[in-house]
């Protein structure tokens, strides 16, 4: 039985072996790994992308505090980007999953309509949830749009849940008992931080606080946005550290909305200004990225 | 010859391949009837007796008037590209006959079915190849189209037709050469099962074996979810039966897509019955996966049940205000007061008033959180549980109803009353903001909520009229579903309900009594001539100008014979009506006919006496104003408008 990093392992020797750059997790707070901008800007524009890497996705509304053997805080995932998607996409997935050691002629998969949706990052996709024996292990997307923008070529984005493909292999009915590595759990390695964290998100995080760095955050994008047009050499601008400032009013979004925070009147108006943020760095990547070529 | 297309693509929303079949089958193949089939990979369309080459024909070209002189014709024969001397004169034209030869069929069906093919109507569409590239439902992977055993050859997002398929993704092959015949049978070996038909008799057999409570819809969705269904039983601790059987069988229907188990009618029994894509579970793997994750899908209910029981409905009221209604709309919080206050203002007593106060207090539930199509069901059940009386946990678990035309409605008074003012009460807010349905689009299901009110109004015989609940926009919204209601789920025919709407809409139970009082007496031999009277009369008042009053006619004007018959004839109905029930009312009027056909053969309304001529618009008047109030016999169409 392969522990928890052996499957890791395998999955990024797969997508190695299949062209993709394996990166490292980004290091800003994000919801999910499309939100990286190895996915949120690199899908954007014609240059042809291939990526794989794991991305601690954290959602703070779903702290169970260590105790639901399937819910966490933070959980992993592994992210792919194909752009553009190549016709045998689908194909190639399911040779990660016999990769992997599922034998599907064992099992039962089926691809259900599930499209996804990001209305913070003004991005959506078409797609499925890949359910394995009733499990549902991967998301799987074509892109149609990111930061309201077309994209052209059309990626293909495979976001696997680690934690539940890793628990099925392992047969273990709680990602706590998953085998990190030899003689090391799961619970070992994250359970502190998911007890921690959810203190922190659901009873002291400090919300006036956070609404404060929510407006300085978003001030700093903004006034970095306000300057690229008269910005003389653009290949220097610095639209990736905008994008970061994106990132951490999306993750104070969500750690508000977890603390009980965001009335209903606010809460539409702080998506759109998150949104506003996320479409206008797009637009810069875009025109940066022709000023480029 | 024969003819074979076959769509290869990924994975398809099932519940979009019947409307996809529908289509297929109506596709134009040189008169032929196609036989379609799909499954989540591939849209199928067989069909015989196509020809091999469209017939010669003489095409006739119409041109230019001959009074146009001879450069008109020379210039159309240029246009056309021939001798002036081809073009012959023909009547007042100049024209030109041309032959034309048949063509290969399929070089035609080359040109048109890729046109065809895309011009398939989905409910959403995607790109894959690029912005230019074509738009279809999922991505299209390989293309088989044949006519005899020749390629019928195309190219379309990249793909060439061919006459290689594939099989079932993991036990079929990944390419197999196939012809008209023998095609289905290629398939089936490679795990396959091409017909949807068979594909949800098997699931009903093996399913049925199994123990499984069919339902349809689950049905349905299984037999176009997969290619080659088979069905496995599992099982699960009986200690989850504790939990309330809603939760159970949602979780197991509507999340994990099993059918639940009954030990005896009514009784969910510790097993459940998967439908898998595949052929087997021979080492009995995918059971204990499927085990597994109803296993932590049970937990996870009963963490919620347990949890959400420990605070009050009541306390979770006041939660309402982080849980949006609509973004223009404010909160649930708001929402409850709104439906509180209109409850108590339609006369709802204290139970009733408690329901409506806490029907929505289960949104800020753990449970409705995840399993959203529970919510009002589990409002109820908690409300029951935590001690509410019978009337108020009934009326929260059944105010969602009726969720579809079919539906029943909420079956206690209390549940009527909150069901209604939640309905009233959405239509009414997003008209307010201008949340108006247009054509297709209905974001918030507001003619569901409309169709809903319509259905409670008259099924429970509610005394509410129309305009005591709406005004203005809303109250056409409301008046067209109370049509569609009517006509299209009690099948009353449309001008009859007209006709009834048209002399008012009171309380629906009226509408209802008025109308099936017009039904039953249109067909007797009085009534059409009588509504065909009626309208004759409107045109004359109308054409005169007649505004009307209040007046009754002057008897002493009148001529004795028909008209003072007629209006002899009119007293006694109008006395004979007056506390008649509707049919019997409706039956009496049929009886003018005579005295009203005899008054329009014998007499001139357009007398040249002014004033006899105004007393008789005036008995005129009075006659169609006294005997509209049932139904307005003008909006009738009568046999003899059909047929022109």
């Amino acid at each position: 039985m392969d522990s928890f990093q052996q499957t890791l392992f395998k999955l990024k020797r797969y997508w190695d072996e299949r062209g993709a750059i394996i990166q490292e997790p980004y290091d800003v707070e994000v919801g999910a790994g499309t939100m990286c901008p190895e996915t949120f800007l690199r899908v954007l524009g014609p240059k042809p992308y291939r990526v794989a890497y794991v991305q601690p996705s954290r959602r703070p509304a779903d702290g169970r505090y260590g105790e639901n053997p399937n819910r966490l805080y933070k959980h992993q995932q592994l992210q792919v980007i194909l752009k553009p998607s190549p016709d045998d996409v689908l194909d190639q997935y399911l040779g990660s999953l016999e990769a992997i050691g599922i034998d599907l002629s064992k099992h039962d998969i089926k691809f259900e309509e599930d499209n996804w949706e990001a209305p913070t990052l003004g991005a959506w996709g078409v797609g499925w949830q890949v359910m394995l024996d009733g499990l549902e292990i991967t998301q799987f997307t074509y892109f149609q749009q990111c930061g309201g923008i077309d994209v052209d070529p059309v990626p293909a984005e495979i976001t696997y849940g680690l934690e539940r493909i890793v628990a099925f292999l392992q047969g273990v009915d709680s990602v706590y008992d998953i085998e990190w590595t030899r003689g090391v759990k799961y619970s070992e390695v994250r359970l502190t931080e998911e007890l921690q964290f959810s203190v922190y998100n659901f009873e002291m995080a400090n919300v006036e606080r956070l609404w404060r760095l929510l407006t300085e955050y978003e001030a700093e994008c903004k006034e970095l946005l306000a300057q690229y047009d008269k910005y003389e050499a653009k290949r220097r601008f610095p639209v990736l550290a905008a994008y970061d400032q994106v990132l951490k009013c999306s993750h104070l979004f969500n750690l508000l909305d977890a603390r009980g925070a965001i009335s209903v009147t606010e809460r539409v108006g702080v998506i759109k200004r998150v949104r506003d943020l996320a479409v206008g760095t797009a637009k810069l990547w875009v025109d940066q990225q022709q000023e480029a070529a | 010859m024969n003819f074979l297309l076959e769509i290869g693509t990924e994975e398809i929303p099932h519940w979009m391949l019947p409307g996809a079949l529908k289509q297929l089958a109506a596709m134009d193949l040189f008169g032929t009837t196609p036989q379609v089939d799909a499954t989540p990979r591939r849209l199928v369309v067989r069909a015989t007796g196509l020809p091999e080459r469209t017939p010669n024909e003489e095409q006739i070209i119409k041109g230019p008037p001959i009074s146009a002189g001879d450069r008109a014709a020379a210039g159309f024969a240029k246009k056309q590209g021939v001798e002036l001397e081809t073009v012959r004169k023909a009547g007042d034209y100049y024209e030109l006959r041309k032959d034309v030869l048949g063509r290969a069929v399929r070089d035609l069906l080359a040109e048109s079915l890729p046109a065809a093919i895309l011009g398939l109507q989905w409910p959403k569409t995607m790109y894959w190849t690029g912005q230019n590239g074509p738009r279809f439902i999922r991505p299209i992977r390989w293309i088989v189209a044949l006519l005899g055993d020749q390629i019928i050859s195309f190219e379309m997002a990249g793909v060439k037709s061919g006459s290689v398929t594939r099989g079932h993704r993991r036990l079929g092959l990944a390419s197999i050469p196939v012809a008209f015949d023998g095609y289905e049978s290629e398939l089936r070996k490679n795990f396959v099962i091409l017909s949807s038909e068979e594909r949800r008799e098997k699931i009903e057999r093996e399913a049925g074996a199994l123990g499984a409570k069919l339902d349809v819809e689950l049905l349905e969705t299984l037999t176009f979810i997969t290619e080659y269904p088979t069905a496995i039983k599992g099982a699960f601790d009986p200690a989850y039966l504790e939990l309330p059987a809603e939760v159970l069988t949602t979780v197991m229907r509507h999340h994990q897509k099993y059918f639940s188990v009954e030990s005896e009618p009514g009784k969910l029994a510790s097993h459940f019955v998967a439908v898998m894509n595949t052929s087997g579970d021979r080492e009995g793997l995918v059971k204990r996966g499927n085990e597994r994750v109803l296993k932590a899908r049970f937990n996870d209910a009963r963490f919620f049940w347990t949890t959400d029981l420990d605070r009050a409905l009541v306390d979770r009221v006041k939660d309402l205000d982080r849980v949006t209604f609509h973004a223009k709309l404010g909160s649930y919080f708001f929402k409850t007061e709104r439906v509180k206050a209109l409850v108590e203002e339609l006369g709802g007593n204290a139970n009733a008033q408690s329901a409506a106060y806490l029907c929505k207090a289960d949104l800020t539930t753990e449970m409705v959180k995840e399993f959203t199509d529970l919510q009002g069901i589990m409002g109820g059940l908690y409300a029951r549980a935590q001690g509410e009386p019978e009337p108020v946990w009934r009326a929260i678990y059944e105010h969602y109803k009726p969720l579809s035309m079919e539906d029943s409605i909420p079956a206690t008074p209390e549940g009527r009353l909150v069901a209604l003012a939640d309905k009233v009460d959405t239509l009414q807010q997003c008209f307010r903001v201008g949340l108006v349905p247009t054509g297709s689009r209905d974001p918030f299901a507001l003619r569901r909520a409309a169709q809903g009110v319509v259905k409670i109004l008259v099924e429970a015989k509610l005394d509410y009229e129309l305009t005591d609940l709406a005004e203005g926009e809303l109250r056409e919204f409301l008046l067209d579903r109370i049509k569609y209601y009517f006509r299209e789920i009690r099948g009353f025919k449309y001008d009859e309900v007209n006709a009834v709407l048209a002399s008012g809409c009171g309380t629906l139970a009226d509408v209802e009594a008025r109308l099936t009082a017009l039904a039953a007496v249109r067909p007797t031999q009085n009534f059409e001539p009588l509504a065909a009277s009626f309208k004759r009369i409107q045109n004359i008042l109308k054409q005169a100008n007649f505004g009307g009053s209040d007046a009754s006619p002057d008897p002493s004007l009148l001529e004795a014979g028909p008209e003072a018959d007629l209006h002899k004839e009119f007293e006694r109905v109008r006395v004979a009506t007056k506390d008649a029930g509707y049919q019997t009312a409706l039956e009496d009027i049929a009886s003018l006919r005579p005295k009203v056909d005899t008054f329009f053969d014998k007499v001139l309304v357009n007398a040249k006496d002014e004033k006899v001529r105004a007393n008789r618009l005036t008995l005129l008047y009075n006659l169609l104003t006294e005997f509209s109030t049932i139904a307005d016999f003008s909006e009738i169409v009568t046999a003899g408008e059909q047929k022109s």
